[in-house]
């Protein structure tokens, strides 16, 4: 395995690198602030409108965006085509942060966060709660991921000795190696099963909020609908992050995997198009798409976007030029942000007057949360062996 | 292309089990029946004459503080309920407003606080169960040692009812819990104790709806008499009735709830929303219920999983 990928080396602290630093310090400050005045002094969050950019961007989009692990894991193991190893660790690692991060802003947001332990007391478990399983499976599954990528830091800390602090390379790990790869498989099965899980439930969340969500996205498909979006999210990073790798790191380009797991996307992006569609005529709702209001407006640029996405990835053609997938992607990812940001904001309408946009606070929170996860993206692959060697294919 | 026919159809085969599952009846979770002896309220909007007498009582009996709407900060006046209100009179006013309890030119008023439902979106949503419904009278109180104050219990209430207090550090959610502290000593909800024209009623919901049925009966203009304070045993004042809306809100609406309103004019134009019977919680836990019965299909997936991902791990060796 460790033939596959090493690391890409060169000077972490570049200019794009310190203005990351920027943002996500700022961010930390406003957080600072909302520890210390309450979630009111950063937040536009009220009570008609009380979940945000935090909940629909950080975690809900958040986590599918990281689903490239998920993702790559059904296809490689579970599918079993083996070609595509050299993918799996980029994905795992954006899957990391992502979902390290989406714990992080969850931690955020919850309101009596000292408490949020509670969440895994068996006396207060409320099992008909949809929430308490998407939190038991992501703050679980966040802790599969660092242990999926333990590997990467083994191979790191044993090939990588120059470039790393001492602390870490005088560490013999040869042996913890050892067994945890002897008992990985069992780690990769439930890094398949928790998101299935999770990603499908986040849908379900919903479900409750009944009438206040309008009948274009409220549905029992909601599950369904989230779960299949999720792992074409995951496939859509895993070809964007690759192709932004080899431009921004010049190394050469791994098209020859990426083309075809192109083809697999616009079948899944198919399929959820036709349930969507379906869905929303079968249940009488279709109307409302022509109505010229907001909502209605949000329904077909959700949908225009997946149409765009299966425009750039359908032409066999288009499979082979770099571009054309990395627009394709592009959209997908856009695609499905945006069908989470309608699920669970702007066409949730508790009504009586409420309005909700993102605060200047919440949303630099947010900016500080990515910047974050792109440094420590940019410093581990340069550090650790995680994208794919370079082959002149 | 290495995906064919084979693997769309594996997909769409998921996609229609799961369909299947979600319409299946004998999976569904069955509606949940009113208990027995449960308590609640009846308010009769065309009893209200707006004094919002309620409204004083709950706050000094909930210890809740003053909520301002405007600069000046002079007196009590919120315009919705809020983490210090738990109880509020509200106006529907159309055109001139000048008569009561008419949906044109007319003017009603509705008295908002925790509808106690039948079955509580709250208490479904909630993962730690910090809201939970009271077994006997089925009271739907909150325990804010259990709150990770996470607020899925607003996004799933209808009637957005839990409150947050978003200004404090160490935040708390706040609602009506028909004031459990007083039914305790014997007390009925402060609201109801100093109501004065008998607007607001306590006592068993069935006896509340019967009481609402009964109402529905009368004819427009006959003399009768109205329990005050309590649904039976307390004062009772004459009054003649005015033409009711006949439907008694909260029978059925949303799977029910255990406080019961009579109104003049639509219940929609006083901001009760129109709730199919079917209640949220039971659509989403009937979902979460047939995916996960007994935890047995996501331990045979993983099962399954960890044999292929053995299998499949070991062939790339």
């Amino acid at each position: 395995m460790s033939e596959e990928s090493k690391p890409i080396g060169g000077e972490f602290l570049t200019t794009p690198f310190k203005v990351l630093a920027g943002f996500t310090l700022f961010a930390g400050l406003l957080v600072l602030i909302r520890y210390v005045m309450g979630l009111g002094a950063v937040s536009n969050l009220n009570d008609g409108y009380p979940w945000g950019i935090w909940i629909a961007y950080d975690v809900v989009a958040g986590t599918a965006i990281a689903c490239g692990g998920y993702s790559m894991a059904l296809l490689v193991y579970v599918m079993n085509k083996g070609e595509y190893h050299p993918l799996i660790r980029p994905a795992l690692l954006a899957g990391v942060f992502g979902y390290t991060l989406a714990a992080v802003s969850i931690f955020i947001d919850v309101g009596r966060y000292w408490q949020a332990y509670n969440m895994f007391m068996p006396w207060y478990a409320n099992v008909n709660s949809i929430m308490l399983e998407v939190a038991v499976c992501i703050a679980t599954y966040v802790f599969v991921l660092w242990i999926e990528f333990a590997p990467v830091f083994f191979e790191g800390i044993q090939t990588n000795k120059s470039n790393l602090p001492a602390f870490l390379t005088k560490w013999d790990v040869s042996g913890l190696q050892k067994t945890w790869n002897k008992y990985l498989f069992f780690f990769i099965a439930l890094g398949i099963l928790l998101p299935t899980m999770h990603q499908s439930s986040l849908g379900t969340l919903m479900v409750i909020a009944g009438k206040k969500l309008s009948p274009l996205w409220q549905t029992g498909l909601l599950p369904l609908l989230f779960l299949i979006s999720a792992i074409t999210m995951g496939y859509a990073i895993v070809v964007f992050e690759s192709l932004y790798a080899s431009v921004g790191f010049k190394r050469p380009l791994e098209m020859k995997f990426l083309s075809r797991l192109s083809g697999i996307i616009t079948y899944l992006i198919g399929v959820y198009l036709i349930l969507r569609f379906l869905d929303v005529i079968v249940r009488g709702a279709f109307g409302l798409a022509f109505r010229f209001d907001l909502n209605s407006l949000m329904f077909w640029i959700e949908n225009a976007l997946y149409c765009v996405a299966l425009f750039y990835l359908l032409p066999q053609a288009n499979r082979s030029r770099p571009k054309a997938l990395f627009l394709g992607a592009f959209f997908l990812l856009l695609a499905g942000t945006v069908y989470r940001f309608n699920a669970f904001m702007i066409s949730f309408d508790p009504g009586n007057g409420w309005h909700y946009f993102p605060s200047f606070g919440e949303i630099m929170i947010t900016l500080g949360i990515i910047s974050f996860e792109i440094m420590a993206y940019l410093y581990i692959v340069r550090k650790f062996p995680v994208l794919p060697k370079a082959e002149h294919a | 292309m290495e995906i064919k026919r084979r693997d769309f159809l594996k997909v769409a085969t998921a996609g229609g089990l799961m369909l299947a599952a979600n319409a299946h009846p004998s999976l569904a979770r069955e509606p949940k029946a009113r208990i027995k002896d449960a308590v609640g309220m009846l308010y009769d909007s065309t009893v209200c004459v707006g004094c919002k007498a309620c409204v004083s009582a709950c706050k000094q009996y909930n210890e809740t503080p003053s909520s301002f709407s405007s600069t000046d900060e002079i007196w009590d006046n919120p315009l919705d309920n809020d983490a210090k209100t738990y109880n509020i009179i509200k106006l529907y006013k159309s055109g001139t407003g000048a008569a009561k309890d008419r949906e044109q030119d007319g003017h009603a008023y509705v008295k908002r606080q925790c509808m106690h439902c039948v079955d509580p979106a709250c208490v479904s949503a909630c993962p730690v169960s910090a809201l939970k419904k009271g077994p006997k009278d089925g009271i739907v109180s909150y325990d804010k040692d259990a709150c990770i104050g996470c607020r899925y219990c607003q996004v799933a209430c209808p009637y957005n009812v839990p409150k947050f207090e978003f200004e404090k550090a160490f935040p708390m959610i706040r609602k009506c819990q028909l004031c459990s502290h007083r039914l305790e000593k014997g007390d009925i909800p402060a609201c109801c104790q100093f109501c004065p024209t008998g607007a607001c009623i306590f006592g068993k919901v069935e006896d509340l709806l019967a009481e609402a049925k009964k109402r529905l009966a009368y004819k427009p203009g006959e003399l009768r008499k109205y329990p005050v304070e309590r649904v039976s045993g307390g004062p009772v004042a004459e009054r003649i009735v005015t033409p009711y809306v006949q439907n008694v809100y909260g029978e059925k609406e949303g799977g029910g709830t255990q406080v019961l309103y009579l109104a003049g004019v639509p219940f929609e134009k006083l901001g009760l929303p129109a709730l199919e019977e079917t209640s949220d919680a039971q659509r989403s836990e009937t979902i979460q219920h047939t995916l996960y019965k007994g935890m047995i299909a996501p331990i045979v997936m993983l099962g399954g999983l960890i044999y292929i991902v053995h299998k499949n791990t070991k062939d790339h060796k």
